[in-house]
């Protein structure tokens, strides 16, 4: 039985992920869960210069999910490649690192220091965070955009880039076929899909931000549908996620077209979550007389 | 180490209108300590996230964890039905506690107020000082204070005034002259504001017990924060993840 799969040349040994800012830098869970056991970590999002994100109430909980604004709170780059970098690298994991950004110079700077950094294996550009006023979903709404700045990182990129994209958008394969014909080495989706909470009681916003990113197993039919239409608009592979919360979830996302999968929002909710898909995927291989998990991807009727 | 386990009910019965008190038989008991809490998760598929709920007691064989909690939602409502024998998935042990060292030998307040007095129950128990307990209440629907009885002195404020002091506890340590070295409390926002003044007023240490909403409880998800002082030396920046860095902080530290 083989699990690899493999994403602009770089091998994954499993096609389990984890879910940028579901899963800090690794820290917290490998508490719970053998880091060595996934495909690869993709780290909470990571800037030029450290980021305060926004004031808290920052979650809510909806109905079979939750909604985020934390506005990419994070230490910055400098931090980020002398403490979280050298901790991941204790791991036989790869190592994906979220890059985000206000302006195109800042997503630059970022992509230029991790460069240097031979133990990243990807970079995945947050080009959909609905949560910051400037820069990342400014970039991943309009196609012409969204082409444009992938064109710029892929030129200074050292790293196979995965453009992030947001479901907020009319058109998903248009926003795809925008950031593969800039270069883009692979696609990721679904980030969250922007919504809002109101207190009743208090007649307030649940969130300070007003709006958050909702994630969580109620958005995994959207995902699968967009990663379905992304996947037969563009050839380079995609990264399905969204509400994953079993092997059986992941695998519906691989049957529509994804190489990979990540497991988000569900982290929270149990912590031990992406073994279980890990562990889950090699049952339904064993199940199915599944020789390669390649044979999966795309292989719905 | 934090893990995620099923604990038993022991035992569950209303202490005051929609205020509960669950004695739960959990492997966690063995490692928690004074100030810190649990994610107690629902078994309703649209309710996913653990609900933090503060520790109020361990027992002495440290095989079970006592939690006194108010219906705040559906997942609490929930919680209220658990009968003796049922399952709860939980996550422990989560964050700091309160720090027992600070107060040893001195002069202690110890106050809580609303559903911020059970999280010092136990603090009352371990506490090796000079302990005056002063909790704050709206009415007459008094909870634990019996309980607190055993341990040290204790003083009650209540909103109406039908029991105690009229006021908040703020008003109880004013009518009692009380005086303390060093505070420890948990309460609503209001009150821990009153307290962190008063502790600067008065040149000792408060080290108070926040809350938030958090999705994952461990650290991660970045949803509890609170604004620092200081650059926060884990986050680079002025926030503190509540969860992890807390919920305990000494009250200088934190911007409310």
């Amino acid at each position: 039985m083989n699990t690899q799969v493999n994403i602009a040349g770089v091998t994954l040994k499993n096609p389990v992920m984890t879910g940028s800012g579901t899963f800090g830098s690794g820290m917290e869970y490998g508490e719970f869960v053998d880091l060595n056991r996934l495909g690869a970590v993709v780290t909470k999002g990571v800037a030029n210069v450290p980021w305060p994100g926004n004031p808290a109430p920052r979650v809510a909980e909806v109905y079979g999910g939750m909604l985020n604004a934390i506005g990419l709170q994070n230490p910055g780059i400098e931090v980020f490649m002398e403490r979280d970098i050298p901790f991941l690298k204790q791991y036989d994991t790869r190592i994906i690192v979220n890059v985000c950004g206000k302006t195109v110079e800042d997503y630059l700077e970022v992509v230029e220091k991790l460069g240097d950094e031979p133990a990243v294996a990807m970079l995945e550009i947050n080009v959909s965070c609905p949560n910051v006023k400037e820069g990342a979903i400014a970039f991943g709404q309009k196609a012409d955009a969204l082409y444009r700045i992938t064109e710029e990182i892929k030129k200074k990129a050292r790293q196979p880039i995965i453009m992030k994209l947001s479901p907020n958008v009319t058109d998903i394969t248009e926003m795809a076929r925008a950031a593969e014909a800039a270069g883009a080495d692979a696609l990721s989706l679904i980030n969250t899909i922007t919504g809002m909470k109101i207190d009743i009681h208090r007649r307030r916003f649940a969130l300070a931000n007003k709006t958050g990113g909702m994630s969580g197993p109620a958005i995994k039919p959207v995902a699968v549908r967009m990663v379905y239409q992304a996947a037969h608009a563009v050839q380079i592979p995609v990264i399905g996620m969204g509400g994953i919360a079993t092997a059986e979830d992941a695998i519906e996302f691989i049957l529509a077209g994804a190489t990979a999968v990540s497991v988000g929002a569900m982290n929270f909710v149990d912590p031990y979550t992406t073994v279980k898909v890990v562990e889950g995927i090699e049952d339904y291989m064993r199940t199915y007389h599944v020789e390669n998990i390649t044979d999966l991807i795309g292989a719905v009727e | 180490m934090k893990e995620k386990t099923m604990a038993q009910v022991i035992s569950q019965q209303e202490i005051a209108p929609r205020i509960y008190d669950l004695w739960l038989k959990t492997s966690l008991a063995a490692q928690a300590r004074p100030g810190q809490f649990i994610g107690v998760y629902p078994k309703n598929a649209g309710t996913l996230l653990p609900r933090p709920i503060s520790i109020c007691e361990i027992n002495a064989e440290k095989t079970a964890l006592r939690i006194v909690y108010r219906i705040a939602g559906q997942g609490t409502a929930e919680f209220s039905a658990l009968k003796p024998g049922d399952q709860a998935a939980v996550l422990g042990i989560l964050g700091n506690g309160f720090p027992l060292e600070a107060g040893k030998g001195k002069r202690c307040f110890l106050m809580g107020g609303g559903i911020g007095v059970p999280p010092i129950l136990q603090l009352a128990k371990e506490l090796e000082g000079d302990k005056s307990v002063i909790l704050g209440y709206r009415d007459s629907s008094l909870f634990l204070k019996e309980d607190f009885e055993q341990y040290a002195r204790v003083y009650v404020a209540t909103e109406d005034g039908s029991r105690g002091t009229k006021g908040n506890v703020m008003d109880a340590i004013a009518e009692n002259a009380l005086e303390a070295d060093v505070i420890y409390a948990c309460g609503p926002l209001p009150m821990l504001r009153a307290i962190k003044q008063y502790a600067a007023h008065c040149g000792i240490k408060a080290y108070i017990s926040l809350e938030e909403h958090m999705a994952c409880g461990v650290g991660a998800c970045l949803g509890c924060v609170v604004k620092t002082k200081e650059v926060d030396p884990h986050s680079h920046v002025h926030n503190a993840r509540i969860c992890t860095d807390g919920p305990v902080f000494d009250a200088e530290e934190v911007e409310i």
